[in-house]
């Protein structure tokens, strides 16, 4: 079988995406080979051209930033953190696991011991050749007492690394981690050269396909392609600039007049205007990021569960949807696990606002009477009090009374967050379904914001972390859902998108919801048409 | 009369005791903050190692009167330390930046100071006019609209519509002078949109205030213009306001910006001000802090001194 029918078997039989298969054929110099008639039912047939000066306006950066990764905290860092260098593996727009830096992987059944074999004749920026030591040292930089790596958590399990030969590498976990290549595909994991320390990160030396020349905090970075890239159909720009742009009308104006041409968080309240601006796309994204409305189930009277449910029910999501997102979003059904996620319970009814049967178990509950102190403040996220004051008026429809408390902005999360008694909050999600229920949802996990705690709940979340059959984790996660809809002490009323916008003059393949920014690798994943 | 001389050694004294006693301020504010301070800054992060290397970074095992003298004499010799948050040098990170706030500064004193003293003379020249009415709404309404929202307007304007000037003023070393005079006109102009108000205003009361004095009165007994007495009589006696008025803009224009800054993604110091406080990072707040302080008060002491030299009656208050 030929590179190319080989290829087109693949992609027929969904083995690839159409995006890698694209990618793999330019690279082998076949795109114009390729079987008409292929594609037919996508409108989007364009092959990546190389060139051009790529030029990003992001929110969030800080002239308090810095590139070690192990402490990635905005938008711009985690870009350019994917533009300079790479994972072991990649998470790809359908959160599969595909192959990065390690070539490929293997566990034992009890998915307690994971082998990852590495690519080889990878080279870093300076010429020095990527190894196993390289691994083990990017990843050991996450690991420890000092560490202050937002990765800590995730790997607090590993029990060794070790060196099988020069590439290859041995992980050795306390407990079956069934996600585990996943892990390695979180953002703080980027592979960069054994023995960087103190301000060598700075000068962002990874493997990826372009390389740092300038790198100033909350101002700006610039990068040029690296032309010894070792992965194929990928780092389509000559260049990228990114540019932090706090404001969203600078953002916005930047954009119209074609000083960038991708920014991201888009201004809801005008996004309809910048629709109808010709040579701008707008693209929105359901990922994993949701908003949440946790209450302390320690505490009466929500450590009844008739009280949350009944709160649950006077909840108009598709209201609150429409008010405070326009639309932009997807509506929740009480449990964290996003659409996009491949364990997704699809067969769940939608929770919809039913105020005689919130009545009813309210009634049942015998807490009618109670006023409910609702403490909100936009810190949760942007029109978190809107939506408070839209729950207060839908909730009196069932003779509930909700009385919302205005917090400060300003300590939010010191403060409200896991202190008072039912809150606003928001969850930018994690990429697996054990990640997220075990950040928050896990009895006695640090951020478990409701301080709910289920049996049958926390065995599953144990049993199914360990699970290498694929079905029988989703039978798992799919009744975790379940008990967390009808149970936990979160009402997850919506999803929120992800709102770009971008210069119609750039093409991409599909985009991820794993990040925003395209899985905040649309630096590789993009080009000019 | 003592010289002059004296009298400037004397007012610059005054301005040195008065950045000592802000380094004092600034340096007991952060000691002030409640609880400990590695604590306070660390938050969540704080394990017994991180308190203690923090400790170390910051010499808070020492005593504080000794720790305020490292502190001063590191800072008088160019040393401020480094960032907490990125291990970067402070002098590095401020260096540029204040190279940056300065150069919107000047462009926008160079339009704003001439036009705004221009604009004062001749309102005072034409005054109750139509032209002085017109002259003052218009700078007043100026300076009642908040900056950003001129800042908008103008960038709608001049931006989006006519796509003469940038929205963006992300100036950095490699551009030529031109260029990067071009993408600061418009945060210039609005700044010049903010400030003009004030100065002419100032311009035009002093003129008047002097025009209302017998000297005056003489000069047009004696026939000469009116234009010319305004220039070569009036103005030069009523400077010392106006320079005055002009120090106070000029220092706001340095200390003040930082939403222009943002809504222009102009790199200045008013940005990493603000940064720095929300992240609690110590030696850039105290290095920042101390720099806008003497902006500040070397500016008004220029404008003393200037004061002085143009009006000698302020010199004769000064000694009697």
């Amino acid at each position: 079988m030929t590179d190319r029918t080989r290829l087109e078997d693949l992609l027929k039989k969904n083995k690839i995406s159409r995006r890698q298969f694209i990618a793999q054929t330019s690279a082998l110099g076949l795109a114009a080979a390729v079987s008409p008639g292929l594609f037919a039912g996508t409108a989007r047939a364009s092959v990546p051209k190389k060139g051009g000066r790529f030029i990003i306006g992001c929110t969030g950066g800080s002239t308090t930033d810095s590139m070690d990764p192990a402490s990635l905290t905005s938008n711009m860092n985690q870009n350019l953190n994917w533009q300079i260098r790479n994972n072991l593996i990649e998470i790809d727009h359908d959160f599969n696991p595909i192959p990065e830096l390690a070539e490929s992987w293997d566990s034992t059944p009890d998915a307690k011991k994971w082998s990852f074999k590495l690519r080889k004749g990878v080279e870093f920026h300076n010429g020095k050749t990527m190894t196993a030591e390289d691994v083990i040292f990017s990843i050991n930089h996450h690991i420890g007492e000092e560490s202050k790596s937002g990765a800590k958590g995730y790997l607090k399990n590993i029990e060794s690394i070790k060196a099988d030969g020069k590439y290859g590498v041995v992980f050795e976990l306390s407990g079956g981690t069934a996600d585990f290549p996943f892990i390695m595909g979180d953002y703080h994991l980027t592979i960069c050269p054994s023995g960087t320390k103190g301000q060598e990160w700075e000068k962002g030396v990874g493997t990826g396909g372009y390389i740092l020349k300038n790198w100033e905090p909350g101002v700006r970075a610039f990068t040029v392609r690296n032309p010894n890239y070792w992965k194929a159909g990928r780092a389509h720009f000559d260049e990228i600039e990114t540019l932090s742009i706090v404001d969203t009308n600078a953002r916005t104006n930047a954009l119209k007049t074609d000083q960038i041409n991708y920014m991201d968080r888009v201004e809801l309240k005008t996004v309809h205007l910048m629709k109808r601006m010709p040579g701008i796309n707008v693209t929105a994204t359901t990922g994993t990021a949701h908003y949440t409305i946790p209450m302390l189930v320690n505490q009466t009277p929500y450590n009844d569960n008739n009280v949350r449910m009944a709160l649950k029910l006077a909840v108009d999501r598709e209201e609150l949807l429409k008010q405070v997102l326009r639309g932009y979003g997807e509506l929740g059904n009480d449990h964290p696990i996003a659409p996009v996620n491949r364990y997704y319970a699809k067969n769940l009814d939608q929770r919809r606002y039913d105020p005689d049967k919130a009545k009813f178990y309210m009634k049942k509950a015998g807490a009618l009477d109670h006023t409910f102190n609702l403490h909100a403040a936009d810190a949760a996220f942007p029109g978190a009090v809107d939506a408070a004051i839209l729950m207060k008026e839908q909730a009196k429809k069932s003779g509930i009374d909700i009385n919302v408390v205005r917090e400060p902005d300003d300590g939010y999360w010191s403060n409200v967050w896991m202190k008072k008694e039912w809150c606003m909050c928001y969850w930018g999600g994690r990429p697996t379904a054990d990640m997220m229920f075990s950040v928050a949802y896990a009895d006695g996990a640090p951020w478990n914001d409701t301080k709910w705690s289920h049996k049958r709940f926390n065995e599953l979340l144990i049993a199914a972390r360990a699970e290498l059959d694929t079905d029988k984790r989703r039978k798992m996660y799919g009744e975790m859902q379940e008990i967390c809809r009808n149970d936990s002490g979160t009402i997850m009323p919506m999803y929120n998108q992800m709102v770009e916008a971008s210069s119609d003059k750039l093409d991409h393949g599909p985009i991820s919801g794993h990040m925003a920014l395209d899985g905040m690798r649309n630096g590789e994943r993009w080009w000019f048409k | 009369m003592k010289p002059v001389i004296w009298l400037i050694l004397r007012r610059a004294g005054f301005g040195f005791l008065t950045i000592i006693v802000i380094s004092l301020i600034i340096f007991i504010g952060v000691e002030l903050l409640p609880g400990d301070v590695a604590e306070a800054v660390l938050g969540q992060n704080a394990t017994q190692e991180t308190v203690e290397a923090f400790r170390k970074a910051l010499k808070l095992e020492l005593p504080p009167h000794v720790r305020y003298w490292v502190w001063l004499t590191d800072f008088v010799q160019g040393d401020f330390g480094r960032s907490l948050a990125n291990g970067r040098e402070v002098s590095g990170l401020i260096g540029w930046r204040f190279a940056n706030t300065l150069f919107l500064a000047l462009t926008t004193a160079a339009i704003a100071i001439p036009l705004s003293v221009m604009l004062g003379m001749m309102a005072a020249f034409y005054r109750n006019t139509l032209f002085d009415k017109v002259i003052s709404i218009t700078t007043l309404s100026f300076i009642s609209f908040p900056e950003f929202f001129i800042a908008y307007i103008l960038i709608t304007l001049f931006s989006v519509q006519f796509n003469i000037f940038p929205s963006m003023a992300n100036i950095n070393e490699s551009m030529t002078l031109v260029a990067k005079l071009h993408a600061v006109l418009l945060p210039a102009l609005t700044l010049t949109c903010v400030v003009t108000a004030h100065m002419m205003r100032q311009t035009r009361a002093a003129i008047i205030n002097v025009l209302a004095s017998a000297y005056i009165e003489m000069a047009e007994l004696k026939g000469i213009r009116r234009l010319r007495i305004i220039m070569r009589h009036a103005f030069p006696n009523s400077l010392s306001p106006v320079i005055n008025v002009v120090a106070l803009n000029l220092a706001y224009l340095i200390v003040g910006v930082v939403i222009v800054e943002v809504v222009f993604v102009y790199p200045g110091l008013g940005q990493l001000l603000v940064d720095s406080v929300s992240k609690r990072d110590i030696p850039v707040v105290q290095a920042s802090g101390l720099i806008f302080a003497g902006a500040y008060i070397s500016l008004n002491m220029m404008a003393d001194i200037l004061s002085m030299l143009a009006n000698p009656r302020l010199r004769q208050s000064q000694t009697s």
